[in-house]
C-alpha cells in the first residue's frame, strides 16, 4: 500500500524536474531534522551539567573549597558543607545494597539458572516487575505508615530514642526498591553464561550447585558486579522514599538508627524554601550528586559492556 | 574379542514426543576406538549424550530415554549421574575450556567441581601427566597459570581432552571434536586418540570418513535414528552389508 | 585423598537450591504487604466523589482528588508531546548511522540521562523555565517529565528499528521512494509496536514521579487547566497528604495510591498486550 504511494510517479517522465528538486529538499530537510533531534538530546545532557556548574559557581567563588572540607550545614549561618549528605547518601545506599544482596542474588540465580521457563518463573518475574513499577512516593508512604512504627518499637526495645525514621528505615525501603532492578540485571547476566561451559562441568560430574559456584558465578562475576554498580547508582539518586523516611537531619549520621539526609533528600526538603546562597549551595549539592551518580553509572555500564563483549 | 565396557540395550531417545534414536543395541569394546557415523540429523549427538546421561541436564530439550545402558555390567540408570559422568568423560564439538580459569585449573576442574581435595604436588602431577598425554605439556608448561583462552583452537581442544582425562575415566565420548579445527590440529588430535586408547575406551562421532578410517577400530553407522550397521571399521569400509551404508561411504548421499 | 561422598554433595546441592528458593520467595512478602495495604486502605476511600470532586477543607473527611487527576493527565500529555517526536527522530538517526561518532555520543548520552536522579531534573528545569517565567507551571513539570521519558523511548525505538530487516527498506527504495517516505511509510509503521511500547513504558515510569515535580508543577489545591499555572499531580498529592498529620488526608492518600498503582499496572498490562499482539515478526 504505502509502497504504491511512493511509486505514484507512473514512469520516469512523469517526474517533473520541479518535483525532483522538491523531493531533494524534503529529503535534506528530513535528514537535518533527524540530526537536529539527535544533537538536541546531546545538548540536554551538556546543558544539565553546564547549568549546575554555572548556578553553583557563586558558592565556590565565595567560600572556596569549604563546601568539601567543613562538616556543618547551617543555612541560617551561611555554613554549607556537602559532607553530611555525602555521608548520609553513602551510608543509606551501601546499607541498602548490603540488604538487597542475598535477595537479588537468589532471584538472579533462580531465574537465570534454576527456573528459566514455566509458570513459576513467570510468577517470580511478575513479582519483580510489579515491585519495580510501584512509584517511589508510595514506597515512602507505606514506609511511614507500616515500617516506621515497627522500627520505633525495635528502637524502644533497644533503649534508643524511637525516631522511627533514619538511615536504617530508609535503607530497608530502598533495598526493596532496588532488588527488582539488581535481580533483573543479574538474571540477564547469568543466563548469558554459555551452555557449553555448564555442560562441560556437568560432564565431569558436577552437581548443579557446584556448577553455579565454580562456573556460572565466576564467569558472570564482572557482569554481576556491574549490576550492583548500576543498582547503587539508583540507590544514590533515589529521592522521594528516602526523603520521607530518613528523618531529615543535617548532621553527620552517627549510626544506622540516626536520622540523616542524603544529597537528594536535602534538595527535596529545602530547595522550595531556600533563597540566595542557600539555593546556590543546594544546586552545588545537586552537582555533586549528578557527578557521583554519573561516575557510578559509567563504571557499571563499562563493566557490563566489557562483560557482554569479552565474556 | 575384547571386554565390553559399555553395552546399550533397546535404547530409544525422545525430545518431547519426537523420537530421535530408535531401538539401538550395541557393545563398545575396551581400549578400542569406535567411530559413530551417519548423515546429519540421524541422532549421533543424541545417542552420545544418553551414554553419560548429560541429556538430563538440559531440561528445556525434554530429552528422555527408554532402554538400558550398562557400564562394566552396571546399569547406569541405577548409578548416580554424577558417578556416571565421572567415569564417562566428554569432549564437545566446540572447544570449551573454562574462560575464567587458568590452564592449570582447567585441567583439574573435574576435581575442583567434584569437591575432591588433593595436595598441591598431587595436582601438579595430574596436570603434568594429563597435559603430557595430550601432547600439550611442552607448549603450555610456561603459561600454566594464564587463562586458557589465548590458546589456538586445536590447543584448546587438547586442553579439553586433558581435562576429561585428568579424571581417569573409563570411557571418553567425543562429539565431532575436530570439526572446528584445521587439518594440522586435527592430525595431532587423531594421533593423540590413537595413543590414548591404551588406557581408555573412546567413542567418537565424526563426519569425516577418512578420519574414521584412520583411527577407529569399530564403526557404527546410524541412519534416521537407527543403528543400521556395526562392525569392525575394516569390515564396514571394505564390505558393508547394508546398501545404505555403502551409499553413504561412497559419498552417494549424506 | 579426601573424597566427599555423592550423597553428601547432593545434600549440599539441595540445601543450596532451598536457600535460593527461600530468599527469592521472601521478596514476594513486601509486594504482598504493599499491594495488600494499598488495596485494603485504598479501595475504601474510592467512590464517585473521590474521583470527581475537589478536596474538602483541612481535617474534614470526604472530598476528592479531581484536581490531581486532571493535573497528572495534563503533565503526561505535555511530556509525551515534547519527548516522543524528538525521541523517535533521534532513534531514527542512530539507526541510520550506527557507527557514526555522533550516534555513539548520543547512545552514551542516553545511558547517562537514564541515570540522572529525578530530583536533578526538577532543579534544572526550575532554573531553565520556572525562574525566567517567574512561576511554577504544568509546562515546566511536563518538560521535566519529558526529559525523563526521552531515554526510555529512544532505547525501545532503537531496539525495534534494529529488527526491521534491511530488505524491507531496500524494497521500498527500489520502488523509487525517497528515503524520508521510506522511513515514514515503511520503517516507522513496521516499528510501531516498539515505539508504542516505549511510550507506554515511559508514561508508566513518569506517572508516579514526584521529585521532578516538586519545584516545577509544584502542586495546587485547586483545579487548574492552564498549562502556564501550577497544577497538582497524583504523586504530589500522595506526598503532601501522607506527610500531613491528618488521618482523613492519609485515607485520601491511600485512595490516590490505589489509583496511581492501578494506573501503572494497567499500563504495564497494555504494554504487554501491545508487545504480544502487535509485534510484527520477520
Ligand atoms: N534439543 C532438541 N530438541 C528437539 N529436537 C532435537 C533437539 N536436538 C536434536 N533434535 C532432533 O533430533 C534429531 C537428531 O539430532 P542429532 O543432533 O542427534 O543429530 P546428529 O546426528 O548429531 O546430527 P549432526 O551430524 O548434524 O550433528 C534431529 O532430527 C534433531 O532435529
Ligand atoms: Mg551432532
Amino acid at each position: 500500500m504505502t509502497m504504491m504511494k511512493a511509486g505514484d510517479a507512473r514512469g520516469a517522465e512523469a517526474v517533473s524536474a520541479s518535483r525532483l528538486t522538491s523531493h531533494k529538499m524534503k529529503e535534506k530537510g528530513f535528514a537535518s531534522f533527524l540530526l537536529f533531534a539527535g544533537i538536541s538530546v546531546l545538548m540536554v545532557l551538556g546543558a544539565f551539567f553546564v547549568t549546575l556548574v554555572l548556578q553553583s559557581w557563586p558558592l565556590f567563588r565565595e567560600t572556596g573549597f569549604s563546601f568539601f572540607t567543613t562538616l556543618r550545614w547551617a543555612p541560617m549561618e551561611e555554613a554549607f558543607s556537602v559532607l553530611p549528605f555525602l555521608a548520609g547518601t553513602l551510608m543509606t545506599s551501601l546499607l541498602s545494597i548490603l540488604i538487597a544482596f542475598p535477595f537479588s542474588m537468589a532471584l538472579s540465580i533462580l531465574l537465570g539458572e534454576y527456573l528459566k521457563t514455566g509458570p513459576f518463573a513467570a510468577a517470580f518475574k511478575s513479582v519483580t516487575e510489579l515491585l519495580a513499577g510501584i512509584p517511589s512516593v508510595i514506597y515512602g508512604f507505606w514506609g511511614i505508615m507500616i515500617l516506621m512504627p515497627l522500627i520505633q518499637s525495635l528502637q524502644m526495645k533497644l533503649g534508643l530514642i524511637p525516631y522511627g525514621v533514619g538511615i536504617l528505615t530508609a535503607s530497608l525501603i530502598l533495598s526493596v526498591m532496588i532488588i527488582p532492578y539488581a535481580a533483573s540485571l543479574g538474571r540477564d547476566v547469568i543466563s548469558m553464561v554459555p551452555g557449553e561451559l555448564k555442560e562441560a562441568a556437568y560432564a565431569m560430574g558436577a552437581t548443579r550447585s557446584e556448577v553455579v559456584f565454580h562456573v556460572i558465578l565466576p564467569y558472570a562475576r564482572s557482569g554481576i558486579t556491574a549490576g550492583f554498580f548500576l543498582a547503587l547508582g539508583r540507590a544514590v539518586g533515589e529521592t522521594m522514599a528516602v526523603t520521607m523516611l530518613i528523618g531529615n537531619s543535617n548532621f553527620i549520621p552517627r549510626g544506622i538508627f540516626s536520622p540523616a539526609n542524603t544529597m537528594a533528600s536535602v534538595i527535596a526538603n529545602e530547595f522550595g524554601e531556600a533563597d540566595g546562597m542557600h539555593t546556590t549551595a543546594l544546586i552545588a549539592v545537586g552537582l555533586v550528586l549528578m557527578i557521583l551518580t554519573g561516575l557510578i553509572n559509567y563504571a557499571g555500564k563499562s563493566i557490563m559492556k566489557r562483560f557482554q563483549v569479552g565474556g | 574379542m575384547a571386554d565390553k565396557v559399555l553395552s546399550v540395550r533397546g535404547l530409544n531417545a525422545y525430545y518431547g514426543n519426537k523420537k530421535a534414536v530408535l531401538d539401538v543395541n550395541v557393545d563398545f569394546y575396551k581400549n578400542k576406538i569406535t567411530a559413530i557415523m551417519g548423515p546429519s540429523g540421524c541422532g549421533k549427538t543424541t545417542f552420545l549424550r544418553c551414554l553419560n546421561r548429560i541429556h538430563e541436564v538440559n531440561i528445556e530439550a525434554r530429552a528422555r530415554i527408554e532402554g538400558d545402558i550398562f557400564l562394566n555390567g552396571e546399569n547406569i540408570a541405577r548409578m548416580h549421574p554424577i558417578l556416571v559422568r565421572r567415569r564417562i568423560g566428554m569432549v564437545f564439538q566446540k572447544p570449551n575450556p573454562f574462560p575464567h580459569m587458568t590452564i592449570y585449573d582447567n585441567v583439574i576442574a573435574g576435581y575442583k567441581l567434584n569437591g575432591i581435595k588433593k595436595k598441591k604436588h598431587e595436582f601438579d602431577t595430574i596436570v603434568e601427566q594429563s597435559l603430557t598425554r595430550t601432547a600439550l605439556w611442552e607448549e603450555v608448561k610456561d603459561s600454566l597459570y594464564d587463562r586458557g583462552t589465548f590458546l589456538s583452537g586445536g590447543q584448546q581442544q587438547r586442553l579439553c581432552i586433558a581435562r576429561a582425562l585428568a579424571m581417569n575415566p573409563d570411557v571418553i565420548l567425543l562429539d565431532e571434536p575436530t570439526s572446528a579445527l584445521d587439518p594440522i590440529a586435527t592430525a595431532k588430535i587423531e594421533e593423540l586418540l590413537n595413543e590414548l586408547k591404551e588406557n581408555v575406551t573412546i567413542i567418537i562421532v565424526t563426519h569425516n570418513m577418512a578420519q574414521a578410517g584412520r583411527i577407529s577400530d569399530y564403526t557404527a553407522f546410524f541412519y534416521l535414528g537407527e543403528l543400521l550397521e556395526y562392525g569392525t571399521t575394516e569390515k564396514l569400509f571394505t564390505n558393508p552389508e547394508n546398501e545404505k551404508t555403502e551409499n553413504f561411504l561412497t559419498g552417494r548421499f549424506g | 585423598m579426601k573424597n566427599p561422598s555423592v550423597s553428601k554433595r547432593m545434600v549440599k546441592d539441595h540445601f543450596f537450591k532451598g536457600l535460593v528458593l527461600f530468599f527469592a520467595s521472601l521478596v514476594v512478602i513486601p509486594l504482598f504487604l504493599l499491594l495488600g495495604y494499598i488495596f485494603k486502605k485504598g479501595i475504601g476511600a474510592i467512590n464517585w466523589d473521590f474521583i470527581f470532586s475537589m478536596p474538602a477543607g483541612v481535617g474534614e473527611s470526604g472530598g476528592g482528588i479531581v484536581h490531581s487527576l486532571t493535573g497528572t493527565l495534563i503533565l503526561i500529555i505535555i511530556a509525551v508531546i515534547l519527548s516522543v517526536p524528538v525521541a523517535v527522530a533521534t532513534a531514527l538517526f542512530i539507526n541510520d548511522h550506527p557507527k557514526n561518532k555522533i550516534s555513539r555520543m548520543i547512545r552514551f548520552t542516553v545511558d547517562m540521562l537514564q541515570g540522572i536522579p529525578s530530583i536533578i531534573m526538577g532543579i534544572v528545569v526550575y532554573i531553565w523555565i520556572v525562574l525566567p517565567m517567574k512561576n511554577f507551571s504544568a509546562f515546566a513539570g511536563g518538560v521535566a517529565l519529558g526529559i525523563m521519558m526521552l531515554p526510555i523511548v529512544i532505547k525501545s525505538t532503537e531496539e525495534t528499528l534494529k529488527m526491521v530487516p534491511e530488505s524491507l527498506k531496500e524494497a521500498s527504495m527500489a520502488l523509487g521512494a525517497p528515503y524520508y517516505k521510506t522511513v515514514l511509510h515503511v520503517i516507522l509503521p513496521a516499528g510501531l509496536s516498539g515505539i508504542l511500547t516505549g511510550v507506554l513504558l515511559g508514561v508508566s515510569r513518569i506517572a508516579g514521579e514526584t521529585a521532578p515535580l516538586l519545584f516545577t508543577a509544584f502542586g495546587n489545591p485547586f483545579l487548574n487547566t492552564n498549562i502556564f499555572k501550577p497544577v497538582d499531580a497524583l504523586p504530589l498529592l500522595i506526598y503532601n497528604y501522607s506527610t500531613s498529620p491528618y488521618p482523613e488526608w492519609h485515607s485520601l492518600a491511600w485512595g490516590a495510591s490505589f489509583i496511581l498503582v492501578a494506573f501503572v499496572l494497567i499500563l504495564n498490562l497494555i504494554t504487554r498486550l501491545v508487545v504480544k499482539k502487535w509485534q510484527i515478526k520477520y
